[in-house]
């Protein structure tokens, strides 16, 4: 009673706890059990997430926006003497022709605008022949503008030689192509297009985007040298648009879409099966977590009733030397989120100590950590509320019993 | 006696009866239409065999308990039809209890367990009750045992803690359930002649049942109960 700022409910509950040492060190052992497995649950499943996020971002932007495809119209009206639609008509699906986005100056203006987007950047892309003597192979060119591009695509992180800087005759191609075809920094490539174009240029740099089909097929110009090479004058064939939250891609793309009549492809909706991944990963998590918390509830509830039938005799003087029904109850209440929260705390430790464990341990065979684990405040926040709420929640069963408790019986016992 | 002196008057039962399990084919009277009247400074044993009925009568004028009809006045107040909270607010502040097995809470010291009724009512501990708990202490003369865990201290000395404990909120009653029939014959002398002595002091009204009729007679009244009547 030392503690002379805390007030009776805590002292009592404090005491009670202290008193039966045995009971209460198992059942934080087993709350912080159950925290812990959460927390470095949680935490890898998370950690997992946002590195395969990172890498699929880093070499694509979260929404492209496209011409929208060419569709053939069915006839109607006089031909088929009703204004209905001909039934049982064959279709044929139009030829896709690489048209450039119509209006994309003011296209990218008006997207640039929009609340949440960060980066739009314009490319041309089409096929391409590169040509070195008797070797030929077909790539795919991306005519970019650097300043808005790396924004978007950072090559310059990926590059193994050479430089990222382009300039209108300079070419940047992949570390495998560079094999296939036996070249490096600085030779000069021949390139063609289908249309009969034709220009020679000088490679700035050999990139490596962790993928061997694009290392083999992609390469990157300027844009005004892609669009002369693609024979589209002033056009661009998609453009690229990164936004602040990378998971409102869909809802924006969805907006970028109502607002300016161009196809807008997210990151989200191009990853389908990855999220669904995700999401089942996500309700397996779940799901263990829930009956983690579960077990954890009632191992709290289970050792709270003990202690109220243990303690019954000393419920029933507290209420007959004038404590009320309420204060029982907050007693009880007290022990259930204490047992919560110093589980929690203990289990936090032990979840941090096995995620740093595992950082240490978990490795790639060059030595570098399977995927970055970020030790999130927050996590261990929420663990350590929703610990303690679930501690309340489970006591108050026990505790309502202990407040009920009729007091001549209880003294009785 | 009890109209002409009612300023003085700190329990009242008229006509009270008590039954267990009302209303079933159990039903058991224990208590058959009570009159009692106790005023303040009265220092007063209930005597009768087990199963009398003598602690149902301590329960329900302590509050723990409410009779099945008939009125019960604590303190000037009328009882019958309050709440619980009202009970346990009327208990708290005017009764105090010394049971037979002292019960004292054993996480605490002694000087903590006299604190707890005050630290109940009032919330937060604070300088004057924890004064008021040594000063208690050293009545009952345990000052040297004031920091002991209850559990540690002999039947004796709970008893003595209990009975300072019982007396921490200046209660106008204090009921006792044999206080001393736990204790050895020099212990229960000593416990009765501290009760006697709080009596005396500070006019506290006492009432506790004993089945040692050698205390009933140095009491200054001896109410038998019976058969679930009380024969005074």
């Amino acid at each position: 009673m030392q503690t002379s700022w805390l007030p009776f409910e805590w002292i009592v509950a404090l005491r009670f706890l202290r008193e039966g040492r045995l009971q209460t060190l198992f059942i934080i052992a087993g709350v912080a059990i159950g925290v812990g497995v959460i927390v470095f649950m949680s935490a890898l499943l998370s950690g997992l997430q946002s590195n395969f996020i990172r890498r699929v971002l880093s070499t694509q932007s979260h929404i492209q926006l496209l011409q929208p495809a060419q569709v053939t119209r069915t006839l109607r009206g006089p031909a088929s003497g009703t204004a209905e639609p001909i039934e049982g008509a064959i279709v044929q699906p139009p030829l896709q022709q690489a048209k450039s986005i119509d209006q994309w100056q003011a296209v990218a203006g008006q997207v640039r605008a929009m609340p949440g987007v960060k980066v739009v950047s314009p490319v041309s892309s089409g096929p391409l022949m590169v040509l070195r003597g008797n070797a030929t192979r077909a790539v795919s060119v991306s005519g970019i503008e650097p300043d808005s591009y790396y924004r978007i695509v950072d090559l310059r992180d990926k590059m193994v030689r050479g430089t990222a800087r382009l300039t209108g005759s300079d070419i940047l191609i992949g570390t495998e192509l560079a094999g296939d075809i036996g070249v490096d920094v600085g030779d000069k490539l021949h390139i063609t297009s289908a249309n009969g174009a034709s220009g020679v240029l000088s490679i700035a740099g050999v990139f490596d985007l962790g993928n061997k089909g694009a290392n083999k097929h992609e390469t990157f110009t300027t844009l005004r040298t892609a669009q002369s090479l693609l024979d589209m004058a002033g056009g661009i064939t998609s453009m690229e648009v990164t936004v602040q939250d990378i998971y409102a891609a869909e809802t924006i793309a969805q907006r970028i879409h109502a607002a300016t009549g161009v196809q807008a492809d997210s990151w989200i909706k191009n990853s389908a099966q990855f999220f669904a991944a995700v999401s089942a990963q996500t309700t397996a998590n779940t799901a263990i977590r829930f009956f983690v918390g579960l077990s954890v509830a009632f191992g709290i509830a289970s050792v709270l009733v003990v202690v109220v039938v243990q303690k019954s005799r000393e419920i029933g003087i507290l209420r007959a030397m004038g404590i009320s029904q309420g204060q029982v109850l907050r007693v009880f209440l007290l022990q259930g989120g204490l047992l919560g929260l110093g589980g929690a705390l203990v289990g936090c430790g032990i979840g941090a100590l096995a995620l740093v464990l595992w950082q240490k341990f978990a490795l790639n065979a060059d030595g570098t950590p399977l995927f970055p684990l970020e030790l999130d405040a927050t996590l261990f926040a929420v663990a350590m509320a929703l610990a303690s709420v679930t501690g309340l929640a489970a006591a108050f069963a026990p505790a309502l019993r202990a407040a009920r408790l009729d007091p001549v019986v209880a003294i009785r016992g | 006696m009890a109209d002409t002196q009612s300023s003085d008057v700190v329990v009242q039962l008229r006509g009270v009866r008590k039954a267990f399990n009302a209303g079933t084919a159990f039903e058991t009277e224990v208590l058959h239409g009570i009159d009692l009247t106790l005023h303040r400074g009265d220092f007063c044993a209930v005597m009768g065999p087990s199963g009398s009925g003598k602690s149902t009568l301590l329960n329900l004028v302590g509050l723990l308990d409410r009779p099945s009809s008939g009125t019960l006045q604590v303190c000037g107040e009328e009882t019958t039809a309050m709440d619980d909270t009202a009970l346990t607010r009327l208990r708290g502040h005017h009764i105090g209890f010394v049971f037979q097995y002292h019960h004292l809470l054993t996480a605490f010291t002694a000087l903590e367990n006299v604190m707890l009724p005050m630290l109940g009512a009032a919330g937060f501990p604070n300088a004057a009750m924890r004064e008021r708990a040594l000063g208690l202490i050293d009545a009952v003369g345990l000052s040297d045992w004031k920091d002991n865990l209850a559990g540690n201290m002999s039947g004796g000395q709970q008893q003595r803690v209990a009975i300072a404990r019982a007396l921490a909120m200046n209660p106008q009653i204090v009921l006792a359930d044999e206080p001393t029939g736990n204790l050895d014959t020099r212990s229960a002398d000593s416990v009765f002649e501290l009760l006697r002595q709080f009596n005396r002091e500070q006019g506290t009204t006492f009432l506790f049942v004993t089945h040692n009729p050698e205390l009933g007679l140095r009491c200054d009244k001896t109410i038998q109960v019976i058969d679930g009547r009380v024969i005074e």
